[in-house]
């Protein structure tokens, strides 16, 4: 499980670790905990190009609906298999087996800290 | 990743962020510290601040299928009327024939609107022999009230609003009988073992009475217990405390929610509306046409609703995705115009496909008939079944 004060985070609830030109992206614990029990998560396609700020994918809980937006501009290289087999990861470990998706990029837009985020939910 | 509000009517839990200052309208439950205790997420429901889930809410679905499950449903509405002429009011203000039924006795019913429409779905018990219990839905408090008081004129009855003088916890599941009946400082006037569904028993908890109803809304067997707010935490701490060894939990709305849609059950708001008449939402054998006396909303009821109006059923979908409410219903995978609507819908917990109820064209409400659900923009397709998609063993 990454170090959520190394982490990056969006305003979408969204976590990015950024390992050289890939960026590992996730939902918050906060997302996961008004979600509820996640019961499906739909992902890109490996190869797929993707825009920060758009929807990429979905995940729904019992009670509802939330969008994956894709946090940077670029290329999806790997999805989580093991997330889609069990969507109940993203609640039992949204910062570590319940990562979504890794994207390629060349140019990391402006994201919020740590510090910012968990002023941004509050706590 | 942001929660799609769309998907939530206004009447119902939502999972929006509530990391809000409390507005000062927002109403607490009676128990509502013991559910901060229990490390509870909360919604606003009708006005309410009311528990969404405690830790998981398919675990606590689970609970209420395979152990109990315990809800805490105080903000629901409680009116009473009494009198000389309380059956025969409730005979006229309301759809179905009270003043038939027996002491201790439930029975479901509905407040209608002149043109047949439906103000609230209600569970009313005979107290006494002039004595009823008219249970509405938070949402309808205020109209259920209005309606009863306003029909009251010309009887010789009392209408009282007690909603904020009572409170109600529900323990739902296979072992509730057997958690009632170990609470510390719960009597029984009877025997549980013999209360048969939509019946009631008196009792006292501690010094307060209790009205100990065989009744709930999960399609699992249980009780619903009322009970002044003075002694409800009480109450809710003994129920939890005899419940713990059988695999009780507290259980929030979501998991209700889910339970009710499984064992078909409608929701106002959702299945039932002041423009929905009874019989497109299946419950024509709710309005009592034979009681011989006349009733709000008779007339627009004998004449029924239109031929071509929308009719409730259920739809069961392979995979994943469920089709929620407002989704569109369609004919076929290129219809252009829908022909129907999902009132309800979720990945069904106990069956593991998706469920939903739906209001569509006569024409599509045969069961076997195949649909089409949008569902964000991918037509899915449904299979119409007959109601409910949840049975229990007996």
């Amino acid at each position: 499980m990454a170090d959520k004060t190394e982490l990056q985070y969006t305003a979408e609830h969204e976590w990015v670790q950024v390992d050289g030109d890939t960026a590992l992206v996730g939902i918050t614990a906060y997302a996961a905990d008004k979600l509820g029990d996640v019961v499906f998560v739909e992902l890109p396609a490996v190869g797929s190009s993707v825009a920060a700020g758009t929807v990429v994918g979905e995940i729904e809980s019992t009670k509802s609906v939330g969008e994956l937006f894709a946090p940077v501009d670029g290329t999806v290289v790997e999805t989580n298999d093991a997330v889609v087999d069990s969507p109940e990861l993203v609640n039992s470990d949204p910062f570590g087996a319940g990562w979504l998706l890794k994207v390629s990029f060349t140019e990391l837009p402006t994201l919020l800290s740590y510090s910012e985020y968990s002023a941004l939910v509050g706590e | 990743m942001t929660p799609d509000t769309a998907a939530h009517p206004s009447d119902q839990p939502t999972d929006a962020p509530s990391n809000t200052v409390p507005a000062s309208d927002e109403r607490f439950s009676p128990l509502h510290q013991a559910h901060v205790d229990a490390g509870a997420s909360f919604t606003d429901f009708a006005g309410w601040q009311m528990p969404v889930r405690y830790s998981s809410d398919l675990a606590e679905h689970h609970a209420v299928r395979t152990k109990a499950g315990i809800f805490d449903l105080s903000h629901m509405a409680e009116i009473t009327v009494s009198g000389p002429d309380a059956g025969a009011f409730l005979d006229y203000a309301l759809a179905g024939k009270l003043s038939a039924i027996d002491l201790l006795q439930a029975k479901y019913s509905l407040i209608l609107n002149a043109a047949g429409g439906i103000i609230d779905d209600i569970v009313v018990y005979r107290t006494n022999a002039e004595d009823y219990l008219v249970v509405a839905n938070a949402g309808n408090r205020f109209p259920a009230f209005e309606a009863l008081s306003d029909r009251a004129a010309r009887f010789d009855v009392t209408v009282t609003d007690q909603s904020d003088d009572v409170a109600l916890v529900a323990v739902q599941g296979p072992v509730s009988r057997a958690i009632l009946e170990a609470t510390a400082g719960l009597t029984v006037d009877g025997d549980l073992s013999e209360l048969k569904y939509y019946r009631a028993l008196g009792g006292t908890f501690q010094d307060s009475d209790v009205l100990i109803a065989r009744t709930g809304y999960t399609g699992e067997d249980g009780f619903e217990l009322y009970i002044d707010v003075p002694a409800a935490l009480a109450l809710w701490d003994a129920l939890r405390a005899a419940g713990e060894p059988f695999g009780l939990v507290p259980a929030g709305l979501a998991s209700r929610d889910t339970l009710r849609l499984e064992a078909g059950m409608p929701l106002y708001g959702h299945e039932l509306s002041v423009t929905g008449y009874p019989a497109q939402a299946g419950l024509g054998r709710v309005v009592n046409l034979a009681k011989g006396t006349d009733f709000i909303g008779r007339a627009a009821s004998e004449e029924g609703p239109p031929a071509d109006a929308a009719v409730l059923v259920g739809l069961v979908a392979a995979g994943k995705r469920a089709g929620r409410a407002d989704y569109p219903v369609f004919r076929s995978a290129d219809a252009p115009v829908a022909e129907g609507v999902i009132t309800s819908g979720a990945l069904s917990p106990t069956l593991g496909h998706p469920i939903a109820m739906a209001y569509v064209a006569p024409s599509l409400a045969r069961p076997g008939t195949e649909v089409f659900v949008d569902v964000r923009g991918t037509r899915i397709p449904a299979t119409v079944t007959p109601l409910p998609f949840y049975k229990r063993q007996k």
